[in-house]
């Protein structure tokens, strides 16, 4: 070819220059956990169902929910929401709502009808579930969906557990809880009501289960002595909110005295003043920070009206008075005596001071064993008699709704190992995506959306849900205030920021990738990755 | 702010991208159809400003004519690296002539289309601060004079970083280059020299001025998209921080022409016919020292007993900058 003067060389791309070849580090994309997810103990993937959220595509978020939890309206209500503790956000400006979102999705899902899809066949395998608490509905849900028959024995006239018969009305309405169980029941799963089981091995044998979920719960009340000087209404707190599920509401009189601080005795004090106590008062030993109910339902008890009693114990109960006794912290933080006496009106006294596991149905099952009033179980959720787990209240742990589905789930990934003859292994943790690996430069201000509250006439006299939910603009405006910690959202910004142009963009839904062969390792992609993830690590040279 | 801001799509305008908008909604680098106008394979240093802002503002100015463009290229970094004889990164029309001519290069592209009725057909000359605003700049300042029908980008990485890290008059006070080492009396760059080009270009009275940054992708597409809706002389001011030359990570040149627009010491604003018509408001100010710790062509103002006095005026600068272009403040769209 003819060339001009003083050229000798035909005219190249630079693409004919690989400049990878300069890299002592290379960028990788990971997915790293979420302090959401990780903080979740029904195992949710928060951060993934958020992100189709945030497009608008609740089903899909629901699908991705509901393979951890499957009532998420309940959990949307009244689940206490460890993930928002965690959110990255709060660091930011205030911690995404999580909650309100899930409860948004759980009630599109029940205004649409959404169903969950059913197993594609049947394993053969047969479980029985006793107790269709949370605990017990979760495994049975996640049981059913991989194939096993599932059946739920309920000692109760119906399902739900604590969800029905601790958590009052104006947290959780019953007509969300009944579509909830439904769905579930409408995956195939038989829930067999006023069932009680009170012999676990005979219930095994005589309905040929391969496998046994024992989620029964935590229902007789703890009870404390206390003179009582003359025959006054003396209550525990099971029995009355459990009572409130019935045509007869109990008869609580006028001035109700709730014994203890957790979230039971607040919702029994917060029942009270429905009812029409004129004064509810909650009586606890310690403190405020010491107490060891949710400080946002202490706070939603406290507009409506009750009051508390702080560092006070009851000594007396007569007919319409209490002598509560005044209590001082040592350094321990344990409540200690004073002497101090004052007199309290009362018309009844409710005692709200946790609950005991009914344990008479594991009497003579061998291996298995009882601690502290509550089952052993290994790190696969069964007890020590093989092909018989356990879960919820009844073994340790915290008892909250959101734990006891967490057990169901666990307990059913185990339960299914099992029957095929394996052991189920967690799989491998992502390295957290802490807040120092975000570049928070990237996302925009936005306050965090609050839940319409129910005015305070018909919170004190009714059983109305006190917490409204989000309506589809702010649920979405909410869902879009995820920083997506860890997990790519696809923002454009490595493919952007390359100087080098060596970020591939794979098209909606399929992330990106580098060309290594042009990549010089700036790093500038890691740097600039608003929810880090993106990785550097060391070229192998 | 020169565009639209997007509110709470979770990360709003910040991001070069965004699923959850509408295509037209999204930048020119977020496509992938983009020209990608400097392409991989250059021998830039890695996290090279001036190789990122110059994609950022070509692709920009491609997109905004339709394809229809033909650059001219002053020596320098550039130059060098995009195009070491016989290969070319440059996926555009581009030609290189002198250090000092690019202004008058593009003036001629500039005529010679008009000769041939091919109006469609835009120009670009582009140079780093050197061949701007020392080499170039009787050049520029006849073509702004002329009002010439280019559009003039020149990448600000504050010396000749080329030939080894050499003071220009974009060079700020009380740096370190390698004809301004902070050794004896001497503190770096003096203050009370150098050229503000920007306003020089203001001073012209020529369409329109704007400054940008490679750390605000969305404003300096806007900028180039609204320079091409003028004819006669533009001029952009793109700052593209270089690891080399300021002594930070490769991985940081972004955050310090963040830094640069947050503690105020690069203005970001634009100007038509000589006066003010836009200013990004700063969305969390920083005390200069934030910017200045960073580099290490600063390194000599903190190191014991250090320079408060310097630092000072340095933050007198910027407190300047802020009082000159209004750059706090609730903008309407501060977000």
């Amino acid at each position: 070819m003819k060339k001009p003067f003083a050229i000798t060389l035909d005219p190249g791309s630079s693409l004919a220059n690989h400049t990878g070849s300069w890299r002592t580090v290379r960028p990788v994309y990971v997915d790293r956990l979420p302090p959401c997810n990780d903080a979740c103990p029904s195992g949710e993937n928060i951060q993934g169902w958020l992100f189709h959220a945030e497009s608008g595509d609740y089903e899909k978020a629901w699908r991705l929910l509901t393979e951890a939890n499957p009532l998420p309206a309940c959990m949307g209500r009244v689940c206490y929401h460890p993930c928002e503790t965690a959110c990255n956000r709060a660091q930011l400006d205030e911690c995404v709502g999580v909650n309100a979102i899930e409860r948004f999705i759980g009630d599109e899902a029940l205004k649409h009808g959404w169903k969950f899809t059913p197993p594609a066949k049947s394993t053969g395998m047969r479980v029985l579930v006793v107790g269709a608490g949370p605990s017990g509905l979760s495994a049975a849900y996640q049981l059913a969906r991989v194939g096993h028959t599932v059946t739920v024995r309920e000692a109760g006239p119906l399902a739900g557990g604590m969800m029905r018969f601790g958590i009052p009305k104006y947290r959780l309405p019953r007509a969300v809880l009944d579509a909830e169980i439904a769905r579930i029941a409408a995956l195939g799963v038989s829930i067999e009501l006023n069932a009680k089981v009170d012999d676990v091995l005979a219930a095994k044998r005589d309905g040929h289960y391969d496998a046994v979920f024992l989620a029964v719960g935590a229902h007789i009340a703890k009870r404390a002595y206390l003179p009582a000087g003359s025959a006054g209404r003396m209550l525990d707190a099971v029995e009355v909110l459990r009572s409130m599920e019935g045509e007869d509401r109990p008869l609580l009189g006028r001035r109700v005295v709730v014994y203890g601080g957790g979230n039971t005795a607040l919702d029994v004090a917060r029942t009270a003043k429905r009812l029409g106590a004129e004064e509810s008062v909650i009586v606890y030993r310690r403190t405020r920070e010491k107490m060891p109910a949710h400080d946002a339902e202490l706070e939603e008890a406290l507009q409506e009206g009750v009051l508390v009693k702080w560092l006070s114990t009851i000594r007396e109960a007569g007919e319409s008075s209490i002598t509560v006794e005044k209590m001082t912290l040592d350094d321990k933080g344990m409540a200690q005596p004073t002497g101090e006496f004052e007199t309290l009106a009362a018309d009844s006294v409710v005692l709200a001071l946790g609950q005991d596991v009914d344990l008479s149905l594991l009497d003579g099952v061998p291996g298995l064993e009882i601690d502290g009033g509550v089952v052993k179980v290994d790190a696969n959720m069964m007890t020590g008699h093989p092909g018989i787990f356990a879960g919820g209240d009844m073994v340790p742990g915290e008892r909250t709704v959101t734990v006891g589905i967490g057990h169901g789930k666990l307990a059913a990934r185990n339960i299914d190992a099992w029957l095929r003859g394996e052991t189920w292994t967690h799989p491998q943790r992502h390295e957290i995506a802490s807040f120092d690996k975000l570049n928070t430069w990237y996302y925009s201000d936005a306050p965090k959306a609050q839940r319409p509250v129910l005015d305070m006439v018909r919170r004190q006299s009714t059983f109305e849900e006190v917490v409204g939910g989000f309506d589809p603009a702010t649920a979405q405006f909410e869902a879009r205030r995820c920083l997506s910690c860890g997990n790519c959202f696809e923002c454009d910004n490595c493919y952007g920021v390359c100087p080098d142009n060596a970020v591939i963009k794979l098209g909606a839904g399929n992330r990106y990738a580098f060309n290594y062969d042009y990549c010089k390792g700036c790093g500038l992609c890691v740097s600039e990755c608003p929810c880090g993830a993106i990785r550097t690590q060391p070229e192998e040279i | 702010m020169s565009y639209q801001p997007i509110r709470f799509y979770q990360t709003g305008t910040f991001t070069v991208g965004n699923r959850l908008l509408p295509e037209a909604q999204r930048s020119v680098q977020s496509g992938r159809e983009r020209t990608n106008s400097l392409n991989s394979g250059h021998r830039a240093c890695q996290g090279c400003g001036e190789a990122l802002g110059a994609r950022y503002a070509i692709d920009a100015a491609m997109a905004a004519t339709n394809r229809q463009l033909v650059a001219a290229n002053a020596t320098g970094c550039l130059e060098v690296f995009s195009t070491p004889y016989p290969e070319t990164s440059w996926q555009i029309p581009w030609i290189h002539s002198l250090f000092g001519n690019a202004a008058a290069v593009g003036t001629g592209i500039a005529a010679a289309l008009r000769v041939q009725g091919k109006r469609d057909v835009r120009v670009v000359a582009q140079g780093g601060d050197g061949g701007t605003t020392d080499i170039g700049f009787g050049c520029l300042s006849g073509m702004f004079e002329r009002n010439d029908d280019v559009l003039y980008i020149c990448y600000d990485n504050e010396a000749y970083m080329n030939t080894g890290v050499q003071r220009s008059s974009a060079t700020p006070p009380a740096a370190r280059t390698n004809t301004t080492m902070p050794v004896g009396e001497s503190t770096g760059a003096r203050f009370g020299q150098g050229k503000n080009l920007p306003l020089i270009a203001m001073a012209h009275e020529i369409p329109y001025v704007a400054t940008a940054t490679v750390a605000e992708l969305r404003d300096l597409e806007a900028k180039v998209r609204r320079a091409m809706e003028f004819r006669g002389a533009r001029y952009i001011h793109v700052l593209v921080p270089c690891p080399l030359g300021w002594g930070h990570g490769s991985a940081e040149t972004i955050k310090m022409a963040r830094l640069a627009q947050e503690t105020a010491l690069f203005p970001v604003f634009e100007a038509e016919h000589g006066e003010v018509t836009n200013v990004s408001k700063i969305r969390r100010q920083l005390p200069v020292e934030n910017y200045l710790k960073p580099q290490t062509r600063f390194a000599h103002l903190f190191k014991p007993p250090g320079h408060a006095d310097l630092v000072a005026r340095i933050q007198a600068l910027a407190d300047r900058n802020v009082q000159r272009f209004g750059l706090v403040g609730d903008a309407e769209d501060a977000q």
